[in-house]
């Protein structure tokens, strides 16, 4: 068990009575790169929510770094401080410098002290190619800068486990080119890393695994070359189809 | 004597009462914003009997007059054994009235902010103190500054009530005047002068200190 960072058994949840996740398990090993992937809808976001209780789940098991979350009692604030989190619009924090976003969670949660804090701000904006930018706003940096700051952010807690939820898809296909840049040297450095994205070239280079998900179950997992290239159900098919139409028409239009 | 000689000759001695209008204002305030905060907090995070309590004050103390909170804290509480000088009874009934205020402006402000900012603060493993004093907090002020300095410039405008109970600012001054010279007219509008000229100083002053502390690069409202 102590070699998976993430483990989901049979995992049920939603919002209100709308119920998303219909019985989904997963194991992330220690330093794996797994992506999501499924149409809109198919509970990719709700299954990364779900993993850190950002949404509760009604039914099942979760065990991260070998702490059983799910049970009663479990601090989930202190596995937290053990997971890194990128959501889709960046949601950093706009009233405090770029600077202090990443300094006050360290301080705040990790309880190291400022100087430690500043110094490490400075290592995680450098991995991000972001230097300069300190004490300027979020809001007055560009969207793949403030979703780098965000990488940056999640990155100085030191995480075992890096959960992205569709980092580049708020992004101008320039801004999520540089954005895949950062996560593929990130994905480097061995923090396992469960990512949603529809980039299918960033899947293929960056993943170990692959999943597919639709309508709340997992459909087909595997690795990337066969999901990619040779998957089995239909409906991989049909959603990789789509995909590929998309992406062929915004070249074409790009053009 | 024409209306211009009879200002320039009173209204010294009416503005003269803006110093305890301004000491009434600032008090009121103080404790407005103090009691506020846990009003806030219970409405916003408590339990559902602690909601209750504090959606029932803001409601009451919306719903009647703040004259008659004025009188029940200096004339009925005595009847209970409660006493209070003019200016405590004063500050008290407008401070506990705009508490109820301002909670309402905080409460409002704090749902403004998006539920994703909660949601990053939370995965950092922000405690919810944590996620209230360097997240909501900050933000909620920006957003409720506008409304805050509105809620003072209506303290400065109300604290004339207590004139009533005995407190000589500048309302009580105009009083003074009318009843000596019997110039009801002339004397309550040197204190409206007074009044307005304050209000406006507020107001402006407010616009600037909103302008240095907007969120840099922020372009909605």
């Amino acid at each position: 068990m102590d070699d998976y960072v993430l483990v989901m058994e049979d995992v049920e949840a939603g919002y209100e009575d709308h119920r998303v996740l219909k019985g989904v398990s997963l194991r992330v090993r220690r330093g794996e790169r797994v992506v999501v992937m499924g149409p809109s809808g198919s509970g990719k976001s709700t299954l990364l929510k779900t993993a850190v209780l950002l949404v509760k789940p009604w039914k099942g098991r979760i065990v991260l770094d070998g702490v059983e979350v799910t049970a009663r009692g479990v601090d989930i604030r202190k596995v937290r401080a053990k997971t890194g989190f990128v959501f889709q619009s960046y949601n950093l924090f706009p009233h405090m410098t770029v600077l202090d976003n990443i300094v006050l969670p360290q301080i705040l949660v990790k309880k190291v002290r400022r100087e430690e804090a500043v110094k490490r701000a400075h290592e995680v904006l450098r991995e991000v190619g972001l230097e300069g930018v300190e004490h300027k706003y979020p809001l007055q940096l560009s969207g793949g800068q403030q979703q780098r700051v965000a990488i940056a952010r999640a990155l100085a807690m030191d995480p075992i486990i890096f959960f992205l939820d569709e980092p580049t898809s708020a992004l101008d296909p320039e801004l999520k080119e540089e954005v895949l840049n950062t996560l593929e040297k990130v994905a480097q450095e061995g923090i396992a890393m469960l990512i949603v994205t529809h980039e299918l070239d960033f899947a293929e280079d960056v993943a170990d695994r692959i999943i597919f998900m639709e309508n709340g179950v997992v459909v087909e997992e595997g690795e990337p070359h066969k999901i990619l290239y040779n998957p089995e159900k239909d409906r991989t098919k049909e959603f990789l189809r789509s995909i590929r139409r998309r992406r062929l028409k915004a070249e074409a239009l790009h053009s | 004597m024409g209306v211009f000689e009879f200002l320039v000759q009173y209204m010294p001695f009416i503005a003269q009462g803006a110093t305890v209008t301004l000491q009434l204002t600032v008090f009121s305030f103080a404790l407005g914003f103090t009691a506020a905060m846990p009003l806030v907090m219970a409405n916003l995070f408590g339990v559902l009997p602690v909601r209750l309590v504090s959606r029932s004050y803001v409601e009451v103390v919306r719903g009647t007059p703040l004259l008659v909170q004025l009188f029940l804290i200096y004339f009925g509480l005595p009847s209970i054994g409660v006493k209070f000088d003019a200016m405590t009874a004063s500050i008290l009934a407008l401070g506990l009235n705009s508490a109820a205020y301002q909670a309402e402006i905080f409460r409002s402000a704090i749902k403004g902010i998006p539920e994703s900012q909660f949601l990053a603060a939370e995965s950092l493993g922000f405690t919810k103190l944590q996620t209230f004093r360097y997240v909501v907090l900050p933000q909620a002020v920006r957003i409720a500054l506008p409304a805050l300095v509105n809620e003072f410039v209506t303290l400065i405008k109300e604290s004339a009530l207590a004139s009533i109970i005995g407190i000589v600012d500048i309302t009580r001054r105009a009083d003074y005047v009318a009843a000596y010279t019997f110039r009801a007219f002339e004397a309550y509008l040197a204190a409206a002068i007074i009044y307005f000229v304050l209000c406006y100083f507020f107001s402006y002053g407010a616009r600037a200190i909103e302008k240095k502390t907007r969120i840099p690069g922020y372009k909605g409202g």
